[in-house]
């Protein structure tokens, strides 16, 4: 009964891997087309910022609010700034600006791609003696690597800077206070959650290309190529996430100890 | 005569549907093919095959006396430069001006400098009776401007081949001799073609030779001469008697 589904799963993932293969085949520097990547850094970059930004905000206030609630009944409201802080560095900040760019960017990538292919226009760009790993899939791989942990940081500031609002007007703490807490943080902390967003990144843009190359037919295809790309890489940055996780701890453990 | 492009007992099939069951033929230079053959007889995938964007299951394919059957897409990169495809919606970057669509060949094959693209450019537009709508995207233009600038952009590096899919399909009258008279320019300029089309008197007027497609075979292969005589496959085809 699940046969079939163990089926098309295993072979999403051949399918990944072979487009995988071909990337890195076509990575070189004289290969890469800069207008084209400036192009995509800033459809997928620039025009997610405004998305990731509000998201991050209202994280930062929400999880204020929330902790300060709850600990309030154990006197706990001063732990606010540290937990809070921290969960957005190494947690939320990072996978929450992934995730955004996945629903805006994996969506736009993948059904634009897929109209390619329905219009002929991949099939176009090959008859022309020019390759669509490099033309289109090269150029979207690089910018999301490039943009999406710069997003990160964005997410980070702004979620700190959210939670630090809503600490010192609804919970009374006092800024200076605050912001020691913030500061207390080390690189250690940031760039656990930062260097995940490398792959993400990349598990974003690979799979969204995948999923709008493999349309066959037609607007359906496109339509259900967007929502899988949404879904698959969504899915990718949760299981890539634990993982990540647990080897950039490793990691750690085997740096600073 | 010079065979440039050949293709022997080709073969191709579709899950369990054998689309093509035996096709050779020889396509000497300078030459026009006409092929024609009922929707879904397979031609546009034969043509597409000729170029590699297809992979034919058995059976060779030669172009200039090369086997190109087991080229790789870095192989056919040469290929492609010299075999032109034309394809059935033009296939234009939807992205992309007309202008950048034509500069977009150019721009990945030779080193010629901005000027000198630019008025290669708007000179092909010229002469074919394009000019002024370099600036507009494909979608402001009309489905027969599209085609149009799609052949364009399809033979503006030169070709020795080109592969027309249903050209005039689809098309007005105006645009119809637009572009017929195009593809006889360009024969006469010495390209060799391939012409796939349901247009018969578009057919006629352009190929030396009519090949048949039918039931994965080519069931029939007609000479110019012998064309307004003949009462075979193609008449009752033409006639609307056989699909
Ligand atoms: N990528 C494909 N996958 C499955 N079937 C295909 C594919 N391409 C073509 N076919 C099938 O092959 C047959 C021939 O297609 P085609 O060459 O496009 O026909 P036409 O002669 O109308 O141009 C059709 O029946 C079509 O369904
Ligand atoms: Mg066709």
């Amino acid at each position: 009964m699940y046969s079939s589904q163990l089926q098309t799963f295993v072979y999403f993932l051949g399918g990944v891997g072979s487009l995988c293969q071909e990337f890195f085949s076509h990575l070189s520097l004289k290969k890469i087309d800069r207008d084209l990547l400036f192009e995509q850094i800033y459809q997928i970059g620039a025009r997610s910022l405004p998305l990731v930004i509000v998201t991050a905000v209202s994280t930062g206030m929400v999880m204020s609010l929330q902790f300060g609630i709850g600990l309030e009944k154990f006197g706990g409201k001063p732990y606010v700034a540290k937990i809070v802080t921290l969960s957005i560095l190494r947690e939320l900040g990072p996978v929450f600006a992934s995730l955004m760019v996945a629903a805006r960017v994996g969506a736009g990538i993948a059904s634009e791609i897929g109209s390619m292919v329905v219009t002929q226009q991949i099939d176009a760009i090959r008859a022309l003696g020019t390759s669509p790993i490099q033309k289109i899939v090269l150029p979207r791989i690089l910018a999301c690597v490039i943009t999406v942990p710069i997003l990160a940081v964005f997410a980070n500031c702004v979620g700190i800077f959210g939670a630090m609002i809503v600490g010192i007007t609804e919970l009374n703490l006092d800024p200076y206070f605050f912001m020691n807490k913030v500061l207390e943080n080390d690189l250690r902390d940031f760039s656990a959650g930062f260097f995940k967003t490398f792959f993400f990144a990349f598990i974003i843009a690979i799979v969204s290309c995948y999923l709008g190359l493999q349309v066959k037919e037609g607007t359906r295809g496109v339509g259900l190529a967007t929502t899988k790309a949404v879904v698959a890489s969504s899915i990718g940055i949760f299981i890539g996430d634990y993982f990540l996780t647990k080897l950039f701890w490793v990691i750690e453990q085997w740096m600073y100890y | 005569m010079d065979v440039l492009l050949e293709v022997r007992h080709f073969k191709k099939k579709f899950g369990t549907k054998q689309v093509h069951r035996d096709i050779s033929f020889q396509l000497q230079k300078g030459e026009c093919l006409g092929l024609i053959g009922g929707s879904g007889s397979g031609k546009s995938v034969l043509l597409r095959s000729l170029i590699g964007l297809e992979k034919p299951d058995e059976g060779e394919l030669f172009f200039q006396g090369q086997n190109i059957s087991n080229f790789n897409e870095e192989a056919f990169i040469p290929v492609r430069k010299k075999i032109a495809y034309v394809f059935q919606g033009g296939a234009l970057f939807d992205s992309m001006s007309v202008f950048e669509n034509l500069a977009y060949p150019l721009r990945n094959h030779t080193q010629l400098t901005e000027p000198e693209i630019e008025k290669k450019i708007l000179d092909l537009l010229q002469e074919f009776g394009l000019a002024g709508n370099e600036a507009l995207l494909p979608s402001s233009l009309s489905g027969g401007m599209q085609k149009r600038v799609g052949l364009a952009r399809s033979i503006i590096l030169g070709p020795e081949v080109i592969l027309y899919d249903e050209p005039t399909a689809g098309l007005d009258p105006f645009n119809t001799r637009k572009i017929e008279d195009m593809i006889q320019g360009l024969k006469k300029k010495g390209t060799t073609s391939v012409l796939v089309t349901h247009d018969m008197p578009v057919a006629f007027q352009v190929c030396d030779r009519i090949a048949f497609l039918k039931e994965g075979y080519i069931a029939e292969v007609i000479d110019k001469k012998d064309l307004r005589q003949e009462k075979g496959l193609l008449h009752q085809f033409s006639q609307g008697e056989i699909p």
